[in-house]
């Protein structure tokens, strides 16, 4: 378990120093700095500026200050606001961001599991044929379409919830975090269901129902908590997920999160904001499948995580 | 009960021969992998419904553009924002090129005397959103199918010969694709993007420049799980090299699965591809894609929500047959399922 534990940490500072690299290569190769999209400046001037966010040393220099600097978890300052440090950007956006994020997930999951669950116990019915159609749909529409129709007819047409913006506090998060909820939603019951018939037809399900379990026993006592174990490894898929649906959904809903952030951040060449946050996004999604990893031979002892990935 | 046996006369029995050769004999036609796939997918509804939908979609996408009377470039500003009008549905009060107009309902086409139909209406610079529409998935489709042949080229083969021969090579790739999949897609996509020139082949190369790890994966396990069988194993000794062994004997047994999982790389990619339009990282205009519709759309949902409208239609129905139709194959290649 431990050497385990150990070679996975070495992998995951191998993948990360690996996409540092390859962030910091790419933006250097990136045509147009962010002081060219500046009002016009004199030659001096530039030179200037360049020198002053150290633009006018050789690339490895840079990219060895670059490194430093990230091992002591200084992304930089930004080029577009006025010099803060996007260590201090992304913390400030982290607030909204979390908050649809992990309401979104709680949402779906938990709504996902209890429709696989019927699914599975009513297998070949309406309920199953209804819970099954819900999830291809939450599959198949992208999250920005749904998240529009939502926009469109709850908030604007009925007036229901706020239009968009944070300004009214929870109100606000609620379109959102059910526009983000769609995709765990669909993933999780689908999950639950496969998990749920196949847990049914075991051997001990057979047992504890000559045993004169009740239905309900058995459902909740016996399958759903097996079915539920193997959930815990699709959340790190989940994650990614969200984080790419927040992009599209924070920009829909005009949410002052990270994922806005970072689109704007594209669409003006700020690129010390692109790297900050793509390296954020990195760690985020790396550790959750890390932790998802380490916690699955936990939760479940007939898996064995020594042997590694073979 | 053993006195009534005894009363039944020993000339009322036979004694059945049994002969060796009908054990052998073949009472049902034998299938091949194909057509018991094709047997069972043929019971599920779904899938087939799904093809039905595909088919229509592929050849809209190619013949939609023609049949329309207008060009998909073709700005024509008189006719700009027209809502959809379809000949024999305006008279059932449908389609009939009615929209608001500050607050009332006024039969625009009328208003701004064009005499002609358009059947999905037009954009703000009315171009024809028929022939946009289908032209849009066009380009969305070959981006798809491009990005999930290449996928899966690359990691069948990656996954083959890492599975195949084992050893240090398989331990040095799989150190390699291990790096290689903690790297979030979304993150590599976007980085790619910025730095290259946009277009389909970025677009493209952003999405199979980690796709095909999955498959990669996918492809060992299916080699490592075949490679050790008797059935190689007797093709061995009959003096088989290895290009004969992979083709003859390995491929055939892991294509459905290899099948199954591009059905499913086929929607992740039109997915990608309309998100990254969509935060404007896509397709740069005049070329359109399903996904840079829908972000035009957006902009104009209040006014003009027809022009979201069909793109995001056609979208989902292309989502939701791919994804049906790869579960359908799944069930149907699936041996476990067999009855």
């Amino acid at each position: 378990m431990t050497k385990y534990m150990i070679r996975r940490i070495v992998y995951m500072f191998i993948t990360l120093f690996l996409i540092a690299s390859a962030t910091f290569f790419l933006m250097k190769a990136l045509p147009g700095s962010p002081i060219s999209s500046a009002p016009k400046l004199s030659p001096s001037q530039l030179a200037m500026v360049e020198a002053k966010y150290g633009l006018d040393e050789p690339v490895p220099v840079q990219y060895a200050k670059y490194m430093l600097n990230l091992a002591k978890g200084d992304l930089g300052n930004s080029f577009q606001f006025k010099n803060a440090s996007v260590t201090e950007l992304i913390m400030n956006r982290l607030g909204p961001s979390v908050l649809i994020g992990t309401q979104g997930l709680i949402l779906g999951v938990a709504i996902g599991i209890l429709l696989g669950m019927i699914a599975a116990l009513r297998q070949n019915t309406v309920w199953d044929y209804g819970s099954t159609l819900i999830a291809i749909i939450g599959i198949s529409i992208p999250s920005f379409v749904f998240a529009t129709l939502l926009q469109y007819w709850l908030a604007v047409e009925w007036g229901l919830f706020p239009v968009g913006l944070w300004k009214d506090g929870w109100m606000s998060s609620i379109l959102p975090s059910v526009a983000l909820a769609m995709g765990p939603l669909a993933t999780a019951s689908r999950f639950i269901r496969t998990e749920m018939i196949e847990v049914l037809s075991s051997d001990y399900i057979t047992l504890a129902k000559s045993k004169g379990a009740s239905g309900f026993e058995i459902a909740f006592k016996h399958a759903f908590r097996n079915a539920l174990i193997p959930l815990v490894t699709v959340l790190g898929p989940l994650a990614a997920g969200l984080v790419t649906g927040s992009l599209v959904i924070e920009q829909i809903f005009a949410i002052p999160g990270i994922g806005e952030q970072f689109v704007k951040a594209i669409t003006s060449n700020d690129f010390s904001i692109i790297m900050g946050t793509t390296l954020f996004y990195s760690v985020l999604l790396i550790v959750i499948i890390f932790v998802v990893d380490v916690l699955y031979g936990i939760i479940d002892p007939r898996i064995r995580l020594s042997g590694g990935s073979k | 009960m053993s006195l009534d046996i005894k009363k039944i006369p020993a000339e009322s029995f036979e004694r059945v021969h049994i002969d060796s050769s009908h054990a052998e004999r073949i009472t049902k036609p034998s299938l091949s992998f194909w057509q018991d796939a094709w047997l069972r997918i043929r019971k599920n509804k779904a899938a087939i419904a799904s093809i039905f939908i595909l088919l229509f979609i592929i050849i809209m996408a190619f013949v939609g553009p023609m049949v329309s009377p207008h060009d998909a470039e073709t700005q024509t500003i008189t006719h700009a924002n027209l809502p959809p009008k379809v000949p024999g549905l305006e008279k059932l009060g449908i389609f009939d090129g009615v929209g608001t107009l500050a607050g009332k309902e006024v039969d625009l086409y009328e208003m701004k005397k064009v005499d002609t139909y358009y059947w999905f209406g037009t954009d703000g610079l009315g171009r024809d959103m028929f022939s946009r529409a289908w032209e849009g998935t066009q380009i969305s489709l070959l981006i798809a199918f491009v990005a999930a042949v290449i996928d899966m080229v690359i990691g069948v083969a990656y996954g083959g010969i890492s599975g195949y021969y084992g050893g240090r090579t398989d331990d040095i790739m799989q150190r390699i694709v291990e790096i290689l999949y903690g790297i979030p897609t979304l993150v590599i996509v976007i980085l790619m993007l910025l730095v290259m020139e946009p277009g389909v082949i970025a677009i493209v190369i952003a999405i199979t420049l980690t796709g095909w790890i999955g498959m990669s994966r996918i492809a060992r396990g299916q080699v490592l799980k075949f490679k050790n069988q008797e059935f190689v194993l007797a093709s061995r000794t009959l003096g088989a090299g290895n290009g004969r062994i992979i083709s003859k004997h390995i491929l055939p047994n892991i294509l459905g699965v290899i099948i199954i999982n591009t059905m499913f790389t086929i929607p992740t990619a039109i997915f990608f591809e309309a998100f990254l339009s969509f935060i404007g990282l896509g397709l740069q205009a005049p070329d359109a894609s399903l996904g840079t519709l829908i972000n035009d759309g957006y902009k104009v949902i209040r006014f003009q929500p027809h022009i979201l409208l069909y793109p995001s239609i056609i979208l989902s129905l292309l989502m939701i047959a791919f994804n049906l139709l790869g579960d359908g194959l799944r069930d149907a290649f699936d041996p476990k399922m067999k009855d």
